[in-house]
């Protein structure tokens, strides 16, 4: 499986280079290393959320809160911002990223202690949050000239070529990588998922690990609240909205199984670049915006079916170990 | 031992004679699963208004038996006929269509459902234009229930009912698809004194209907009550059949039974210390109670008993993996509170679980990873993993179980069974433990790894390492062991010195049986 897997990654490298090769056939310049860079800027946002959202999926649950927290998040600290022009840009990030690992502790703590399914959790925590941005806002907006310079230029400072947003998603991959391959935490994750009887009596708590996976995600989804805003310039309600769904899209397609403990944080950046360079493609070449959204939604079938078919040998031999269990029962 | 030898593998007695001709015949069955082969060329015939039980271990074969008389498995060889004509069930459809119906030991049927619709679940009647008959479902369960002696009303849903009146469900849905012959596994399993009255008042108005019923069983008395005709199987053959009037218990013990065992398992001498471990007055609210022993270093417990007796819940209590009631652990004069498997381990219990799949492994995860995952505590540097110690933790305990893998890297889900329980014995091996607890350590993997993981079992006792070993296996038990603890219904049936073990003894003392 570990060779399939990095055949995957393989395969989506590939695959992404070739998409950009036909692309460049239609629009001039698309490949050039100015534009690509720009389909990693605008991607940014999108991988760091579906590294948190990978973390989760690992532990056989699922985040589909991280757009609503990503919109509380981002309107508290635009806000703020707004309201308070003096506070260091660093205490927002810091405080972008507590509330958003607040949040994300309440999912895990509904997920942990209540036992509920995630999937049922972060439904409800969604309209929760989108509706506490609604109560926090009242309805209005944020606009780019109640935001202070610092607050929307630094993202987008160029530092060593890309601007500072790109370099925040790379420091977070390498993050990734390492907590989920280097620490005991990542291999809790792994193993939760992959067998969350087996991880009981390994001695790991399960219930504690997927909070902390909660967690991470949460405090990804506030980080990406602040650059989202100062991204775009603008904090409202509906800002990302359905974007958890693009994250859960990037996982897929990265080969992480939605089934819990199969995955690499390789799979997931890819993944989430496939979604940005489609993104960034068709309306250059001129494909209309539904059409893109059905692309997609293809894509993401597509990936699903060649996961499940990547799957089932490891299936096979499960079943033929019942077979014989059979035998003795 | 003396006695048991001589019995063994006595030819079939004739069969029964009768005026009747078998409803169902099945001639040299076998059914061979890779590595093992669960059933070895069975005979047996089916008469209808007899009752015959299958009398057998577990893991003598009864359970695939009934899989393949209800089309689950195709047998490798040998033929069914019903009514002296040849027969194969292609699916359950076909099995049911043939009229084999099975009533099993957890009554499935759906909670959610009414008990008119658990009935006719698949074959509904239905109204001129093919929607569902709802009037004639309804009627037709009365109409069934009724034949039953009971009266529940068809349209309450199934999870309002009882046990008991659960199991009269799934008889009625049995009787509702005109079944001819009714396979009952343990039916009496969960049923208190009155309701296996009832039942087999049931059962002898289905005798008097002319059905042929299989009845699974464990429980003599209830053998003797019920059945005509009984079949033993042991190690997947039919070692005797006949009438059950003209058969004393003594014989069918020592049918089931009866084989050396000696040879088999050669037992390491070890030289037993003193005591490690101890357990006083174990209870738990639902599956045992009151379970006292103890533990000497270098000895190999023996657990025995049948399905359901409670061995694996006491072995996961002991493990912190549930919680018991009341009672006390004794780990080397120290009191031990094991909250969780963590605690467990940290104090030097380990369980290798019975279901390697469910409970043992990760299969995704690469060989070394399963192996540390219990140790990640010594193998990781201030709080980071370390590849490499864990690497070489899992290199020495696939060493010393002779682990056959291309690398210590991939994933366990592509070993096969022998070798995946070595991966899940060696993962536990590694936290270096003081008492281990192996649940079915050789359940489901094939000869040449059976000995292997015996000869291995003998090492770590030798090694000092005090062992519960639980097994349905009676060889294993009988040739592993120092003592063997016998438990029945959730209580200690009985603690027997090797000297004083023998299968008949510990075949009496699990089924209750004076």
């Amino acid at each position: 499986m570990n060779r399939l897997l990095k055949n995957r990654e393989i395969l989506l490298t590939v695959i992404i280079a070739v998409m950009i090769a036909g692309f460049s056939t239609r629009a001039q310049g698309f490949a050039a290393p100015g534009n690509l860079a720009n389909i990693f800027n605008d991607t940014s946002i999108l991988i760091i959320l579906a590294l948190g959202q990978m973390t989760v999926i690992l532990t056989k649950s699922i985040d589909l809160s991280v757009a609503a927290n990503l919109a509380f998040t981002g309107m508290a600290v635009a806000m703020t911002n707004a309201a308070y022009p003096d506070l260091p840009l660093a205490l927002l990030i810091v405080m972008a990223i507590g509330i958003g690992a607040f949040l994300g502790a309440i999912n895990g703590y509904l997920v942990w202690a209540l036992r509920i399914p995630p999937i049922v959790v972060t439904l409800g925590t969604l309209t929760i949050y989108r509706g506490m941005a609604f109560v926090l806002s009242g309805g209005g907006w944020v606009n780019a000239h109640q935001m202070g310079p610092t607050f929307l230029n630094v993202p987008r400072m160029p530092v060593l070529g890309l601007p500072i947003l790109s370099w925040i998603a790379i420091l977070i991959v390498l993050g990734a990588w390492f907590v989920l391959t280097r620490l005991p935490f990542g291999r809790a994750a792994y193993a939760s998922g992959g067998n969350p009887t087996a991880a009981i009596y390994a001695g790991i708590d399960i219930g504690w690990t997927k909070f902390l996976a909660f967690v991470v995600s949460g405090a990804l989804a506030g980080l990406s609240g602040y650059l989202w805003v100062s991204r775009y310039a603008v904090a409202y309600v509906d800002i990302a909205a359905g974007f958890e769904l693009d994250t859960v899209a990037a996982c897929v397609i990265g080969g992480i199984s939605i089934a819990g403990g199969i995955g690499s944080v390789g799979g997931a950046v890819l993944g989430a670049l496939f979604l940005g360079v489609i993104k960034n493609a068709l309306p250059v070449i001129g494909i209309s915006p539904f059409a893109q959204m059905a692309i997609s939604g293809i894509v993401i079938v597509l990936a699903v079916v060649f996961n499940a078919r990547a799957e089932r040998k490891a299936g096979r031999i499960i079943l033929r170990d019942r077979g014989a269990k059979e035998v003795s029962a | 031992m003396n006695g048991v030898t001589k019995i063994q593998d006595r030819s079939p007695q004739p069969a029964p004679t009768t005026e009747a001709m078998p409803i169902l015949e099945m001639r040299g069955i076998s059914q061979i699963f890779p590595g093992v082969k669960a059933l070895d060329g069975v005979s047996i015939k089916l008469y209808p208004g007899q009752v015959t039980a299958l009398i057998g271990e577990n893991g003598a074969g009864k359970s695939t038996l009934v899989k393949i008389l209800t089309g689950i498995y195709r047998p490798n060889e040998g033929e069914i006929l019903i009514d002296g004509v040849p027969t194969t069930f292609t699916s359950a459809q076909a099995a049911i269509d043939a009229g084999v119906t099975a009533i099993h030991q957890e009554t499935v049927l759906f909670d959610e459902l009414s008990v008119a619709e658990n009935i006719f679940l698949g074959h509904a009647p239905r109204t001129r234009f093919g929607t569902i008959d709802w009037r004639r479902i309804n009627s037709g369960a009365k109409a069934l229930m009724l034949q039953l002696e009971s009266e529940i009303d068809p349209t309450i849903r199934l999870r309002d009912l009882s046990i008991a009146q659960r199991h009269l469900v799934a008889i009625a849905r049995a009787l509702s698809v005109e079944a001819r012959i009714v396979i009952m596994d343990e039916p009496t399993a969960a049923l208190s004194r009155k309701e296996i009255d009832d039942l087999f008042r049931i059962v002898e108005g289905l005798k008097r209907q002319g059905k042929a019923i299989l009845f699974i069983s464990h429980k003599f008395d209830e053998v003797y009550e019920i059945a005509e005709n009984f079949v033993v199987f042991r190690d997947g053959r039919a070692v005797g059949q006949g009438r059950l009037k003209q058969t004393p218990q003594d014989e069918i013990v020592r049918l089931m039974v009866g084989r050396d065992v000696k040879d088999v398992f050669p037992k390491v001498e070890v030289r037993i210390g003193a005591p490690v471990f101890r357990v006083e007055n174990y209870c738990h609210p639902t599956e045992f109670r009151d379970i006292s022993f103890e533990l000497r270093r270098g000895e190999i417990l023996g657990l025995y008993g049948l399905i359901g007796a409670g061995r694996s819940e006491l072995c996961q209590s002991l493990f912190g993996v549930t919680r018991p009631s009341s009672g006390r652990l004794v780990l080397e004069g120290k009191s031990l509170d094991i909250r969780s498997s963590g605690d467990a381990i940290r104090a030097g219990i380990v369980y290798v679980p019975e279901e390697r799949g469910r409970h043992g492994l990760a299969l995704p995860m690469p060989i070394f990873q399963n192996m540390s995952l219990p140790s990640l505590g010594k193998t990781s540097r201030s709080g980071f993993l370390k590849a490499a110690n864990e690497l070489a933790l899992a290199r020495k305990y696939a060493e010393r179980l002779d682990l056959r893998a291309a690398a210590l890297s991939v994933p366990v889900g592509t070993l096969s069974g022998g070798n995946q329980q070595k991966v899940v014995i060696g993962k536990w091996l590694a936290t270096q433990p003081k008492v281990i607890v192996l649940d079915e350590p050789t359940k489901g993997i094939d000869i040449g790894s059976k000995a292997a993981v015996h000869a291995f079992i003998g090492e770590l006792a030798a090694e000092g390492l005090s062992i519960i070993m639980v097994s349905s296996e009676l060889p294993e038990i009988l040739g592993m062991s120092d003592r063997v603890m016998v438990m029945r219904e959730g209580l200690a049936a009985g603690i027997f010195e090797r000297e004083a073990l023998s299968a008949e003894a510990l075949v009496r003392a699990a089924t209750g049986n004076q």
